[in-house]
């Protein structure tokens, strides 16, 4: 195998250093984070995410355990060397007015400059091959004060990736993004790793995209620490459900991903199949009602084959009814509840499938 | 790169105002003596009268200089402060150093009548010096317990009230002082607390002006790390910066420059929070590479202006450099950055 994992931690116990105690806020965390992966720590506010990101970053001391970068001790490294090994993403959001974006990204040139701080024709070259693999050659020339969140976002990546480090932590960098713009940023970091085989390692509260971008999740709380894997081991050994059970959450296992607990109340036959079915289901789900092809009631809804694309609803006495839209079905299953509280639907608090 | 061309026709515009306004200084004033005698007298040639030469070589010559180099110090003094705290109302009077500055003049003066029995203003040139002296060891004094502070506490917001309490505590001592001081030397003291830049004269002004001399060109060397710190702690220090010694050398020499200033001309207001922000609007850019010979040259420009103004017929050197500075200056300011807001919104 050719994977090797840039950061060890081993026995690592962050916190802060009081004067007579030290407040521990995590401990005991071994985990590794390897190089051309993108890996994404999950935890709930309050945690230790930004604890455990500062201490990787050097910013605060750890109080226990070890830290190796490339198989070397974190506190080995000087100020100066640090620079060139690790960059960071800050949720500190930076309103310098007067800076182009292109100067903000010199600026990751620093640890390699001179005293003056100029750039010379390699530093300008790292520069704009930063700017080309974020892709923001539009934005290169413009004020950093006129740019949206998310342009900012990545012009501080891009200030990351001209630092040249073989590291990389951001601290919750899809946060104040709009939903296109988090997945972007994603896609984005995910590409790096891939492309420039770079050690990417950040924090997110957004769980759906983490489960479909993300290589490595590493899922933090109070009680175990830090349980690291790829998304899939995590869900096939229950990690994921466990971690977010009692939340109102459910991990569905067919699709590999989060949604909200639904309890039914009631079930009912559908048949058909792709889209449609899957969007009456879905729609069937929020209003407590469990619906399969695998149910047997009375009453059922046929999603193909209807005339004019609608939906029909079957009922054993009456003849079918046609619906227009999932709107107008779920009001002709309403009607009918109404019309009829006998035992046609099953009343019954099933468990989801 | 267009940027650095038009940044560099600026900065030359900008000097030979410097040297109009220079040489407008020789020539307006109280007593009249024509463009083409201080022509001759500043070039050493032809025969003027003596009067005229004492009044350009020992007056008006001397006070131009001051200005023009407290203008500068005051500018990039108060740059630095701007960028180590991040804060644009920052200010070479924010850490109270020149409030240090005005508890040491307060001590001499006002001690000195109440203990000596003697007023202050009657000593002449061993007062005028030992008021340098009381306002350096003042200023520097707050400037070392900043320094200190700046030690034991993390945040820079936490260090700017440190600073801003001290000021109020220098200036509630000075209330008490003033409280217990005869008139005379309260008047002394307020005539110092107005700001001036004729105040130095003869010997004293050379060394002034070497001093700034020497510290000027120093401040220069922290270009980088200011640019650094505009990044917030966190870049900063992750881009290799030692941010405790950086903030350290960053209020000492801005600390330096002010107290110098303050000790030969008082504490002069609007100077050193203005010019900063007019430097950004003009050049365009938070890179102090340029913002520095920005804020020096549109520094001594400004304060060259403010003094002329001062001085103007009719006012008869009676109007303090403090008032002008605000009342010419304070409109100046505003008004372009107002202009720059609207730009922004056109674009």
């Amino acid at each position: 195998m050719n994977k090797s994992a840039t950061i060890q931690l081993r026995n690592l116990s962050i916190g802060y250093q009081g004067k007579t105690h030290a407040k521990v806020v995590a401990e005991n965390i071994c985990s590794d984070i390897y190089a051309g992966e993108l890996t994404c720590l999950l935890g709930t506010n309050g945690v230790g995410k930004s604890t455990l990101l500062r201490t990787l970053s050097a910013f605060q001391p750890k109080l226990k355990g070890e830290i190796q970068v490339n198989g070397k001790n974190l506190e080995k490294y000087n100020d100066k060397e640090l620079s060139t090994i690790l960059s960071v993403v800050l949720t500190e959001k930076c309103d310098i007015r007067n800076m182009t974006v292109r100067e903000l990204i010199g600026m990751g040139r620093s640890p390699y400059t001179g005293f003056w701080g100029r750039l010379n024709s390699r530093d300008r070259e790292m520069v704009e091959q930063a700017i080309e693999l974020v892709h923001i050659q539009p934005l290169a020339s413009r004020m950093l004060h006129t740019l949206s969140d998310g342009e900012r976002q990545k012009a501080m990546i891009a200030k990351a990736l001209a630092q040249e480090t073989p590291v990389i932590y951001l601290d919750e960098p899809t946060a104040f993004l709009d939903f296109p713009s988090k997945v972007e940023i994603m896609q984005l970091l995910h590409r790096l790793t891939r492309e420039t085989h770079k050690t990417i390692f950040l924090s997110t509260h957004d769980l759906e995209l983490a489960l479909q971008i993300a290589d490595k999740i590493w899922l933090m709380d109070k009680i175990n620490g830090i349980t690291a894997g790829t998304p899939e081991d995590l869900a096939l050994k229950g990690n994921l459900s466990r971690f977010f059970a009692s939340k109102g959450i459910t991990f569905d296992m067919e699709s590999g991903l989060f949604r909200i607990t639904n309890n039914y109340r009631e079930q009912i036959r559908l048949t058909g199949h792709g889209y449609r079915y899957a969007m009456v289901r879905k729609a069937l789900q929020r209003n407590e009602i469990l619906a399969g092809r695998h149910i047997e009631s009375e009453i059922y809804i046929e999603t193909e084959g209807g005339a004019n694309d609608g939906f029909t609803l079957h009922h054993p006495e009456r003849s079918p009814i046609q619906a227009s839209s999932i709107e107008h079905l779920l009001e002709l299953l309403q009607e009918y509840k109404k019309q009829e509280k006998t035992a046609t639907v099953h009343n019954c608090t099933c468990p989801s499938q | 790169m267009k940027a650095a061309g038009r940044n560099t026709i600026l900065l030359l515009l900008i000097l030979l105002i410097i040297c109009l306004f220079l040489f407008l200084n020789m020539v307006l004033g109280s007593v009249h003596i024509p463009m083409s005698a201080v022509w001759h007298i500043l070039t050493d040639q032809g025969e003027e009268p003596q009067t005229w030469q004492n009044i350009i070589w020992k007056s008006r010559f001397p006070q131009a200089l001051t200005a023009l180099v407290a203008g500068a110090g005051l500018s990039i003094s108060g740059l630095q402060m701007q960028t180590v705290f991040r804060n644009p109302l920052a200010g070479p009077s924010v850490l109270g150093i020149s409030s240090g500055a005005s508890l040491g003049v307060a001590f001499v003066v006002l001690f000195s009548g109440s203990i000596g029995g003697v007023a202050l203003s009657h000593l002449g040139f061993i007062g005028e010096v030992a008021l340098s002296i009381a306002a350096i060891v003042g200023s520097l004094s707050v400037m070392a317990l900043i320094v200190f502070a700046s030690h034991k506490v993390k945040g820079n917001v936490t260090l700017l009230i440190i600073g801003v309490m001290i000021g109020y505590l220098a200036n509630a001592i000075i209330g008490i002082l003033k409280y217990f001081s005869v008139e005379e030397d309260i008047k002394t003291y307020v005539i110092w607390g107005l700001g001036s830049f004729s105040r130095v004269s003869g010997n004293q002004m050379m060394l002034f002006v070497t001093i700034m001399a020497v510290l000027i060109p120093l401040s220069f060397l922290l270009v980088k790390t200011l640019n650094l710190l505009l990044l917030g702690d966190g870049y900063a220090r992750n881009l290799g910066l030692n941010i405790k010694r950086a903030r350290i050398l960053v209020i000492t020499c801005s600390g330096v420059l002010t107290a110098i200033v303050t000790a030969y001309c008082g504490p002069i207001i609007f100077l050193g929070l203005a010019v900063p922000h007019l430097c950004r609007v003009v050049f365009q850019t938070s890179d102090h590479r340029i913002l520095m010979p920005a804020c020096l040259v549109m520094g001594a420009a400004l304060a060259l202006a403010c003094n002329l103004i001062a001085r103007m017929p009719g006012f008869e050197g009676a109007l303090p450099v403090n008032s002008v500075t605000a009342l010419i200056g304070a409109p100046v300011v505003a008004s372009v950055l107002f202009r720059k807001r609207k730009n922004e919104l056109n674009e």
